[in-house]
């Protein structure tokens, strides 16, 4: 599967060869689990596993809830409380739920800021990218779906404005609106339907999640020096890799067990801190809660749609050269899934030759304002829209833009880079001496 | 395939097409109800038309009904905020949506004058002309229920989530909302009652 010559399984015994005569899946784990990896991976290669840890811990625990859970409007709130109240351990299953979004976002996040950095998405990995990005929509679909079913007051609200940026397609919005809610608002088509497609739309992610691995064991990792690994022969790979088992699994595995004692401190002594109160008031449709924020995850999206307001003099223009069609309230939401797209194209807006961002003296320093910008944008999210709130996000909202469609494209062309080491083994030695690894050579 | 490149029209070409054409057209029919039925369905789009008792409410207060799912706002309104919103009429040059948003008139054109929003009252009673003020209560920009009683910086409404001001007659003001509140199908039947839809 891989393009970096390595071993292959060879069945011993007589059952192991009638098998793979038959079905090659012992082979098919084998090159899986024994992937020549780039030795030189640091820290920041560590929340893959997480990731897939999040996702067996979600699907897990979701069945489980489902099995004493009501999609009903009169009932779905008391369920929850009977899941919280009478269930033999209903709390934490569900407080590992809520929680356990988090962390998938928390580690989603630093997976593709890992990525922009070290130029993971370049080619030959665009492939990889884009069914990242993929998953990545279709966490944010599943999560949202999932924050509406306890039916509190945080979900009925946020489900109207959610629901409500398709509303604002023009000519069309309010019809998918309908569609989309199986009713003019949100009530039990629309609850029912959730829960069906929260269900779902983590299965979906497991496949996904399975493609996004083949397509990188075909390419390869990447690595910290943004080098490929040598594959002129066997003995070549070999200096730049070591098989994922078992050097790359007991280190993530580490890494995984040092985030679990943090997360699970966060599940058992404050599981409500990521939450809003709100949402523990059964949803009420005569009654909008003071502020509606959504979870901590989306804020930084948030703060962008809300930053493009009538009054920017880009949505002025925008508005009059459309004629009227494209409203301050369609550019907002055009802006907030536009963020996404221009990180989903950013294999096609980079122009440098150089892969990793170790090698790239001025993209440092604005990736670095990248990665405040986020923080910024998730703090203005969370701020209410008056006073200052709205001009930090409008700035901070026009660097995430400027970030891809201007800056990277132009840094390929006016940046000199340092040079990267020649091989993997170079970069590797550089760190831990070359006799650690290949005594007598 | 190198019958491509032969004479046109063979038998095979027209059994290639006619096979594609059906399985397209037999597809879209076998997707199409997996879509529509997420539509509204019959029991939701029967409870089009409710009657709403009006009598208990008093001058410069507001009864809000739920109705298909929606809050709606029947507002009694005193003098001075009728006074008041007339006076906002003034305004109406440099208000960001300028047309009634009122689903009794056909014409989508008129304009947001006071008179055009509020609900005429029956004959014979004793309300003030524009007393009663008949409004969806969804904030235009992403669907939250606005405040009211007076709410915002114009003496009307205001949508706590993403700070849009309405004034007294329910126009929008200030904020992200891009159109007034919708007024919606709505009549006296009699002295003390409303029937919406």
């Amino acid at each position: 599967m891989s393009g970096i010559p390595h071993d292959h399984y060879e069945p011993n015994s007589r059952g192991a060869k009638w098998l793979e005569s038959r079905l090659p899946v012992i082979s098919l784990i084998y090159s899986t689990l024994m992937i020549p990896t780039p030795k030189n991976l640091n820290w920041m290669w560590i929340w893959g596993i997480v990731l897939a840890f999040c996702l067996v811990l979600q699907i897990a625990t979701g069945v489980v809830l489902v099995m004493h859970y009501t999609p009903q409007v009169d009932l779905a709130f008391a369920s929850i409380e009977h899941i919280m109240r009478n269930v033999n351990g209903g709390a934490m299953i569900r407080y590992f739920h809520m929680n356990g979004a988090s962390l998938f976002f928390l580690a989603v996040y630093a997976h593709i800021f890992r990525g922009l950095y070290y130029g993971s998405y370049k080619a030959p990995r665009e492939v990889t990218w884009i069914i990242g990005m993929l998953i990545y929509l279709l966490m944010m679909g599943t999560a949202f779906m999932g924050y509406v079913l306890p039916w509190g007051q945080m979900s009925l609200h946020g489900t109207a404005v959610i629901t409500g940026l398709f509303g604002a397609i023009p000519f069309i919005g309010d019809s998918i609106q309908t569609w989309l809610l199986g009713a003019s608002s949100v009530g039990q088509p629309a609850l029912n339907r959730f829960f069906s497609l929260h269900y779902l739309l983590p299965f979906v992610i497991a496949g996904l999640v399975i493609v996004h691995i083949w397509a990188f064991h075909h390419t390869g990792n990447n690595n910290p020096t943004g080098v490929e690994v040598r594959r002129g022969s066997k003995a070549e790979a070999e200096k730049d890799t070591l098989p994922f088992w078992p050097y790359f699994v007991i280190k993530d595995l580490f890494a995984l067990a040092v985030i679990l004692a943090i997360f699970v401190a966060v599940v058992g002594f404050m599981p409500n801190y990521l939450g809003h109160p709100d949402n523990y008031i059964e949803g009420n449709p005569l009654a909008t809660p003071a502020y509606i924020v959504p979870e901590w995850y989306f804020l930084p999206f948030y703060a962008i749609l809300r930053a493009f307001t009538a009054d920017v003099w880009v949505v002025m223009f925008v508005d009059w050269i459309s004629f009227g069609i494209i409203d301050a309230k369609f550019f907002g939401v055009l802006a907030m899934f536009g963020a996404i797209a221009v990180m989903a194209l950013a294999p096609w807006l980079d122009t440098s030759s150089v892969r990793s961002g170790r090698y790239r003296p001025m993209f440092k320093w604005w990736f670095a304002l990248l990665v405040i910008d986020f923080i910024v944008l998730m703090w203005g999210g969370a701020m209410p829209a008056e006073g200052i709130y709205p001009i930090i996000s409008l700035i901070g909202a026009t660097y995430w833009f400027a970030y891809f469609l201007v800056i990277l494209p132009l840094l390929g062309v006016i940046e000199k880079p340092d040079t990267p080491p020649a091989t993997i083994e170079d970069d590797f030695n550089a760190h831990y001496g070359a006799s650690a690894e290949t005594p007598a050579e | 395939m190198s019958h491509a490149d032969e004479h046109e029209g063979t038998r095979r070409d027209f059994i290639y097409y006619a096979t594609a054409g059906a399985g397209a057209v037999v597809t879209g029919a076998a997707v199409w109800p997996l879509v529509n039925q997420m539509n509204p369905s019959a029991d939701v789009q029967a409870l089009s038309s409710i009657r709403v008792d009006v009598s208990a409410v008093s001058p410069g207060t507001q009864l809000t009904v739920l109705w298909q799912g929606k809050p709606v706002f029947f507002r009694y309104r005193t003098e001075e905020e009728i006074a008041l919103a007339v006076e906002q009429e003034a305004d109406l040059d440099s208000m960001p949506d300028q047309v009634a948003r009122n689903e009794n008139f056909d014409n989508v054109e008129t304009p947001a004058t006071d008179a055009n929003r509020t609900l005429q009252a029956p004959e014979g009673s004793d309300y003030a002309e524009g007393a009663w003020l008949v409004q969806i209560g969804i904030c235009t920009h992403l669907g939250c229920v606005p405040l009211g009683n007076g709410a915002g910086d114009f003496g009307g409404w205001y949508c706590p989530c993403h700070g849009s001001h309405y004034d007294v007659a329910g126009r929008i003001r200030k904020g992200p909302a891009p159109e007034n509140l919708l007024v919606p199908v709505a009549e006296f039947i009699d002295a003390t009652t409303i029937k919406l839809g």
